[in-house]
């Protein structure tokens, strides 16, 4: 899984009013080389959560990526470079995602979280 | 056995190790696949800018449909409810994201509004730029758990989808529905959501290859959201050969027929019938030569 997907998953939990961002319980992370597209990163960028963003990098162990970020940043060549490496490169393969209320554990497994969810927690 | 798979157990359960293998081992299956999303693809109307999109592929699979949208240069993020089709996927290396989740279940994706309380109502924009799904919606209609309503998964996967969705966005499903209430059932669904748009059949006059999808667009009705046409609905012949050889029939003629009975014209059927053949042929979207003037003609004696 990679952070673009965690910026944009919620835990679905029936009765949990902000299930956004989940904490990131690391096992193993691996690099992934992808090809560098500016435009879709300018694209994406008005859409992403920043702060969550960057928070999910530290834990992944990215520190790069600066606190605060704004359109004007989108020029410079080293800011999408980092940007591009945190959002598309770095995948967490091993791990589990926490729902930020309940503490319900999401695990992810081979890269792919499990979002399941049991028949009571509909 | 039956021909529709959901009738048969749960998608999570019919998707096994075994039929997951079968299922993107067969050729023609993923010659479907790809010929389906690609249709699906063109359906999105996403503007030709060059710019990699991100995509939700619903019931992804194992990442038959999502190979279609890498080549078209996206992003994109699978769902599905089948670990075995998930773990082939992996095995395919995709190159999307791909996550272990039930569609019917309430959103998984950030829906919009609750980010932007704190910053001074700064509502976070609909993430998704389009959303496809091939051959998947229809499995919602069934009841495969006691906890599980039709209408209500229904209800908070359009739902859910349509608070990801950003404005403007596209969404395309191809469905198989089992006959018109599903249908209805399927459409009204969406509507409630607050998507506007509608089905495009694809050969509608053929059986075989007869495809329907449902496009909807998040947002007010416009314009931009009036449901293209679909292909070979006006008799326009279709460019596929796989009905060729199923359509063969074969035809054994009576020895016994009395002889008085056969209508014998020394010029056989003529030209008319056969441009009219043709065109039943042709409605019914089968691949058929083009009419030209050696149509009908006869052979010259020294052939």
């Amino acid at each position: 899984m990679r952070l673009f997907t965690h910026n944009m998953l919620s835990s679905n939990i029936k009765g949990v009013a902000n299930g956004f961002p989940l904490r990131i319980e690391v096992d193993q992370v691996v690099e992934k080389q992808v090809d560098f597209n500016p435009d879709f990163l300018r694209n994406m960028f008005p859409k992403l959560e920043w702060k969550a963003l960057v928070d999910a990098a530290r834990t992944m162990g990215y520190t790069e990526l600066p606190e605060e970020a704004d359109s004007s940043m989108l020029e410079s060549e080293e800011f999408l470079r980092k940007l591009h490496h945190a959002l598309l490169e770095i995948h967490l393969e091993e791990g589990a995602l926490v729902c930020p209320e309940t503490g319900r554990k999401f695990p992810v497994n081979k890269g792919i979280p499990n979002m399941l969810l049991h028949e009571d927690e509909v | 056995m039956s021909n529709r798979p959901e009738l048969l157990a749960p998608p999570e359960i019919f998707y096994d190790d075994s039929e997951a293998r079968k299922y993107t081992s067969s050729s023609r299956i993923i010659d479907i696949q790809a010929r389906l999303s690609e249709r699906a693809l063109e359906l999105l109307a996403l503007s030709v800018d060059g710019i990699p999109r991100l995509l939700l592929d619903i019931g992804c699979g194992s990442g038959l449909s999502g190979e279609t949208l890498t080549e078209n240069g996206h992003q994109w993020i699978g769902l599905d409810v089948s670990q075995s089709m998930l773990n082939i996927a992996l095995e395919r290396e995709v190159e999307g994201d791909l996550l272990l989740g039930d569609m019917g279940q309430d959103a998984i994706f950030v829906p919009l509004w609750p980010y932007g309380w704190d910053k001074g109502l700064a509502l976070r924009p609909g993430i998704i730029d389009g959303a496809i799904s091939i051959s998947a919606v229809q499995w919602l209609c069934n009841a495969d758990k006691s906890s599980h309503e039709p209408r209500l998964r229904l209800k908070a996967f359009f739902g859910s989808l349509y608070r990801c969705l950003a404005r403007g966005a596209r969404a395309v499903f191809q469905v198989y529905p089992e006959n018109i209430a599903q249908r209805e059932l399927i459409l009204r669904s969406a509507m409630h959501a607050g998507f506007a748009g509608g089905v495009v059949i694809d050969y509608p006059h053929s059986t075989k290859s007869r495809k329907e999808y449902l496009v909807l667009t998040c947002g007010a009705p416009s314009i931009s959201t009036a449901v293209p046409r679909g292909t070979g609905e006006d008799g326009e012949s279709c460019s596929e050969d796989e009905s060729s050889e199923e359509n063969q029939t074969v035809c054994i003629s009576d020895r016994n027929r009395p002889k008085k009975k056969q209508k014998i014209t020394r010029k056989g059927k003529g030209r008319d019938w056969i441009f009219k053949k043709k065109e039943q042929l042709r409605r019914k979207g089968n691949t058929v030569p083009p009419d030209t003037r050696y149509t009908g003609r006869k052979r010259k004696a020294r052939f």
